[in-house]
């Protein structure tokens, strides 16, 4: 019994390793779906209209990404494909990572992994949380990513709106409402859904494989099952003879 | 059902007249018999003694997964984070390939931690197996050093900065620490020399090491025969045929029943390569999917998980040297386990309640540093990690005293078996 309850603590431990992932600021679920090719085309189109000036993809090859998100390589050269020459190409920039510097202060990160890097729900939330901020050099502040450098690519579409800052019991400074200065194209439904679009593209950008790992996963487990039943009865046959 | 002993072919076969001629010039038959068929192996093997076996998978599969990624990795700062990428999105397979290798990492840990807590359950350290143990601590140590030089490779933030990290811990040696930290890096920091020595140790040097102690582990454990449950050497009760009465050969019944063990293994080890290969961000850090930068420290740095018990204890010491030595100390401590463990009996069945309890608690302390070690050193973890730094040594320099005070129970002649 003993050795049974000595078993069950060390691998009671070993669990609480992966659930004791993460945390952190508590960012909003972005309920993304990798299966749905439409939002990965919309967030396809998004990203080279809005994010290529400035960032990078450069693990991303054209085609393989037109093939995953189901479309025909003409349809990839009219609408995505501007940066490049060749379909094979990835997406690179022409924008010099040293100019981009002295403009912004940093350089914009290439964005194949940033959803592996960050997360899904960090970068809706970031692509969301843009507010005015009239100390920083873009003229807007980020929730997500306090200090950021980035402007609000998206203004136009969202619209621009200042943080209405109150301070809490703690003595804080929290950001307690918005208040909208310039209108945007979309309305909030449709911006939230373009921005969804978006991460779903970056989370797809980031394992183009990932849908194909679990559709094979499960063939291989379950043909470890069939194997496992063998592999048991192999075993009691073998085992009759010893007492 | 015929035997697949290589003795047994049909006479005056092509195969057996192969057979005789191999044997004439090499002990084909002779080591098949003394590892496998004729190794009398206890039959009260439980579920702890899969852990030895699942091993020996994970590193076959570390070193094929490894060559094929050798095949395609570039060792270079300029080159290392995009060829991994590469690999995982433009070479055929490789995905699988890397994945299967990141989680042979962890899961290399995992078997073998669970191991050498076997080992300490039934007192397998004890006479006359010392050697076993201490060539198996030596591979225990040889995998760390192989994990770590190949945590670099992927040149990550997390693998940049962890590599940082621990080489820098070699720096608290007074006098000669700093040359000796430039000596191991090749540089003045972490750069491209650094990689490459990494990369060469990794895919060259610990495997070799690896595979002869492995080679020696095994040798040393059939030399003396394996415990058991039990803690009772088979040796003592033999029958009529000189043949050990509570032992059966090694081939085909423990053969058959660990690959039970081995599928139930690669069945979870299929969980987690296909469906959570980061595993929350312990097998995969978040922050290694961005490139290696020598001029942004991460926020938080933690070493990997299998790492973590011994900086936590590292962390828990507020003088650097001294919480080098300390973490010197807390896997130096094993070595000694079979010296240290004075009780009369082998197993925790015929042990006292003070030795079970010393190793529940033992075992709590050992988990819960590495759950510090993976939390920033903040609010209660500080404290408790030299709780749990405190209990952990004390397993280990107050075992002399209460395994021999402890009350144990007679120890049977015969193993115990259940149908």
């Amino acid at each position: 019994m003993t050795r049974w309850l000595l078993a069950l603590l060390v691998l009671a431990g070993l669990p609480g390793f992966a659930s004791a992932a993460g945390g952190g600021a508590a960012y909003e679920h972005a309920n993304i779906n990798l299966s749905n090719q439409a939002s990965l085309q919309r967030g396809a189109r998004n990203f080279v209209n809005y994010c290529m000036g400035c960032h990078s993809a450069q693990y991303v090859r054209y085609n393989r990404l037109a093939e995953d998100v189901g479309l025909s390589e003409d349809q990839m050269v009219t609408n995505l494909m501007w940066a490049a020459e060749k379909p094979h190409e990835t997406m690179e920039i022409a924008m010099p990572g040293s100019d981009a510097e002295r403009w912004f202060g940093v350089t914009p990160p290439d964005l194949s992994l940033i959803a592996r890097a960050r997360g899904k729900d960090y970068l809706y939330t970031f692509l969301k949380g843009f507010y005015l901020d009239d100390t920083r050099p873009a003229g807007v502040n980020n929730i997500a990513l306090p200090g950021a450098s980035m402007p609000h690519v998206l203004w136009e579409l969202q619209g621009l709106r200042r943080a209405q800052i109150e301070t809490d019991a703690e003595g804080h400074e929290v950001i307690s409402g918005y208040e909208t200065v310039v209108e945007g194209q979309l309305t909030e439904e449709e911006y939230d859904s373009f921005v969804l679009d978006l991460v779903n593209f970056l989370v797809y950008i980031a394992e183009p494989v990932k849908l194909e790992r679990e559709r094979l996963g499960v063939w291989v487990i379950f043909f470890l099952l069939v194997f496992l039943l063998m592999s048991y009865l192999l075993k009691q046959e073998y085992w009759k003879d010893v007492r | 059902m015929s035997s697949t002993r290589p003795d047994a072919l049909p006479d005056g076969g092509k195969l057996s007249a192969l057979n005789d001629w191999v044997n004439a010039r090499f002990p084909l038959k002779k080591m098949w018999d003394e590892h496998a068929a004729e190794y009398y192996a206890p039959k009260n093997f439980n579920v702890w003694y899969v852990f030895g076996v699942l091993s020996m998978v994970v590193l076959v599969i570390q070193l094929l997964t490894g060559l094929f990624l050798t095949m395609n990795y570039k060792p270079s700062s300029a080159e290392a984070f995009a060829s991994v990428e590469y690999i995982m999105r433009d070479v055929e397979w490789g995905w699988l390939i890397r994945y299967m290798h990141s989680t042979g990492a962890s899961a290399f840990f995992i078997v073998v931690y669970l191991h050498m807590f076997r080992a300490m359950l039934y007192g397998s350290y004890r006479k006359p197996r010392e050697l076993v143990w201490i060539i198996g601590m030596l591979i225990y140590l040889a995998l760390m050093a192989e994990a770590f030089f190949g945590y670099l490779l992927p040149w990550g933030q997390m693998s940049y900065w962890g590599a940082q990290v621990i080489v820098s811990l070699f720096g608290a040696i007074p006098g000669i620490g700093e040359s000796l930290v430039e000596w191991i890096r090749g540089d003045f920091y972490i750069s491209d020399i650094t990689l490459n020595r990494f990369f060469a140790l990794h895919v060259i040097a610990l495997p070799l090491v690896l595979l002869g102690l492995v080679v020696a582990h095994i040798l040393a454990l059939h030399e003396v025969g394996s415990n058991n449950p039990d803690g009772v050497e088979i040796k003592n009760t033999k029958g009529p045929d000189g043949k050990p009465l509570d032992g059966i050969p090694f081939h085909p019944y423990y053969t058959v029943k660990d690959l039970v063990a081995i599928v139930i293994f690669l069945i979870a080890f299929a969980s987690v390569m296909f469906f959570a290969p980061e595993m929350g961000g312990y097998f995969l850090e978040h922050a290694n999917f961005e490139p290696a930068n020598a001029l942004k420290t991460p926020e938080h740095i933690a070493p990997v998980w299998y790492f973590t018990p011994f900086y936590a204890i590292l962390r828990a010491v507020p003088d650097k040297l001294m919480g080098v030595i300390l973490m010197g100390l807390a896997i130096g401590l094993f070595f000694l386990l079979p010296w240290l463990d004075r009780s009369p009996v082998k197993s925790i069945r015929y042990r006292g309640w003070i030795h079970k309890l010393a190793l529940t608690l033992f075992a709590i302390c050992f988990v819960g540093l590495g759950y510090i070690g993976v939390k920033p050193a903040v609010g209660i973890y500080p404290l408790l990690g030299r709780i749990f730094s405190v209990g952990y040594f004390a397993f280990f320099l107050l075992m002399p005293f209460y395994t021999r005070i402890d009350k144990t129970k007679p120890v049977p002649d015969r193993v115990t078996y259940h149908d």
